[in-house]
């Protein structure tokens, strides 16, 4: 209550709406929860599945993991967030569809701060996949990476969801229609596999290896991997989280630019 | 009975034509069945390319031309499910309720879907052949080799249209159809579409040597590295006819039930 006295009323108006939305984006997984289903389980199905049919690539020379599922596990953090992020710019596209939108564009917050809203709220679903994808991996012999190393990857969790709501609602506001769902999904997947998802970098192949040595993403899949295949590292820390900046501030502006244009 | 054989056969080229129209009038839906399978590829092959040098890996020409026949399964897995998200549509959109009091077969409906989804599945098998010729792929049988792909791919198709339009049918529901996507992953993890069986972990190393799509990948496989072996083929032209009959009895119990139910 202290707290809130010394904060000026603006402010805290700010910081009820983006409660507010938080909430809302909550509630949806309490009243539907069959619609967060596939979100949760396809990162789960997708861990199990690459581990099964790739699992003996540890045997190649210079992989530098024993245990694939080790190795895969943050990808598939990676793959949770990104999907929980593209599915707030889906919601945000039913919300225009459905006028609901419109409804918040017309009351008197910031659009900054409705965009704070729903990027909070994608950050903090992420953990509901990557939740249970840790329990599952852990159960099937994945490291353990240390608090330090697993508090690391869970804040890289938030962060990707971040970048993947910001872009899934830039594309939102962009086309105004749930038909641009797959392009917020596929974008953000390849962002992901395009980088050393499979294999170290030193063993992939032709373009892929091109890509993946420029690809920022490749920066944020180490970050959240040091402590599932070896030590944390500040080293292997700070290329990760520079890149998730840039990659939000990017695609932060792409989002309040498309808010700012948008009429009701 | 020559006449209405005609006729239904007539139904069922001019609901396949619709179902080919009406994919081609919306890209954006056809789309994924082909951008998500190559993408997969390109970035697989990419990733797990040097695969072929671990020991006990079949001989092959590259990591590709391992790989195309899983994407061609895949893209038929995801044709036939497109199918049946496409029929449970017209189920929402009250198109089929004017089919079902049409004195035209029920049956002759849900097969001009998969009439529909036979093209789609050549055409991806069209595809990735060409894809994997630009990008260097020698078909070991030739021609004969490309135009089994291209029949086995589209069979397959139907044959897994089958069971989407069965569960279409029977929940007339697009969401519900589109809820099976992770599980068409599940089943293509469990077979041989994207690494051989012996190099895989258990359990899914033992799922997949029992797996019919397995024998399915290989069957289309087998054309593109090595030569056509009687056995293997034939093993997938079972296979093919076990799925297509397991889609084709499913789809049979759902159209009596709601037929029963007056639907």
């Amino acid at each position: 209550m202290r707290r809130h006295l010394l904060l000026p009323p603006s402010v805290r108006a700010d910081l009820e709406t983006v409660r507010a939305l938080v909430r809302r984006a909550m509630n949806e997984i309490t009243r539907v929860p069959g619609a967060a289903i596939p979100g949760v389980l396809a990162p789960t199905i997708f861990f199990l599945g690459l581990t099964s049919v790739f699992g003996n690539l540890t045997l190649l020379p210079g992989f530098d993991s024993e245990s694939y599922q080790s190795f895969l596990v943050p990808v598939s953090l990676m793959q949770g967030a990104a999907f929980t992020g593209a599915a707030t710019g889906v919601n945000l596209a039913r919300d225009i569809e459905q006028g609901w939108f419109d409804r918040l564009l017309s009351s008197p917050a910031p659009r900054p701060v409705l965009l704070a809203g729903l990027v909070l709220s994608a950050s903090l679903r992420a953990l509901i996949p990557a939740a249970f994808l840790l329990i599952v991996a852990f159960a099937i012999g994945a490291h353990w990476p240390g608090l330090l190393g697993l508090l690391i990857a869970l804040a890289v969790v938030m962060g990707m969801a971040v970048v993947a709501a910001t872009w899934g609602t830039s594309l939102a506001l962009r086309f105004r229609s749930q038909s641009a769902a797959p392009l917020m999904q596929v974008g953000m997947l390849l962002l992901v596999l395009m980088t050393t998802a499979y294999a170290p970098l030193e063993l992939l192949t032709g373009w892929l290896q091109e890509v993946a040595r420029i690809n920022p993403v490749t920066q944020v899949v180490e970050t959240a991997r040091q402590g599932f295949v070896g030590p944390v590292t500040w080293a292997d820390t700070w290329p990760g989280l520079v890149a998730l900046a840039g990659l939000a501030i990017l695609f932060t502006f792409a989002a309040l630019r498309g808010m700012r244009r948008m009429t009701y | 009975m020559i006449e209405r054989l005609a006729a239904n056969a007539r139904v069922v080229v001019a609901l396949g034509a619709r179902s080919v129209t009406q994919t081609a009038r919306r890209p954006q839906l056809a789309a994924p069945l082909l951008i998500f399978p190559t993408a997969l590829l390109a970035i697989q092959t990419g990733g797990a390319g040097r695969a072929v040098d671990l020991p006990g890996f079949p001989q092959v020409e590259s990591f590709l031309a391992f790989m195309l026949a899983g994407a061609m399964v895949q893209g038929s897995l995801l044709a036939g499910n497109s199918g049946g998200i496409a029929l449970a549509l017209d189920m929402e959109m009250g198109f089929t309720d004017r089919l079902w009091v049409a004195p035209i077969s029920r049956f002759g409906v849900v097969l001009g879907r998969l009439a529909g989804t036979a093209m789609l599945g050549a055409f991806i098998a069209l595809w990735f052949i060409v894809l994997g010729l630009v990008f260097g792929v020698g078909f070991q049988e030739g021609v004969l080799g490309v135009i089994w792909v291209v029949v086995l791919v589209a069979a397959s198709a139907v044959a897994f249209g089958g069971i989407g339009a069965a569960i279409a049918l029977k929940s007339g529901r697009a969401s519900v159809v589109q809820g099976l996507f992770p599980l068409i992953f599940v089943i293509l993890f469990l077979s041989t579409a994207f690494f051989p069986a012996s190099l895989m972990l258990e359990p899914a190393a033992s799922v997949a040597e029992y797996n019919p799509l397995s024998f399915i990948v290989e069957g289309i496989r087998e054309p593109i590295v090595a030569e056509f072996e009687t056995t293997d083929q034939l093993k997938a032209i079972a296979s093919v006819i076990g799925v297509g009959l397991f889609g084709i009895l499913l789809s049979a119990a759902a159209l009596r039930g709601r037929a029963r139910r007056g639907g």
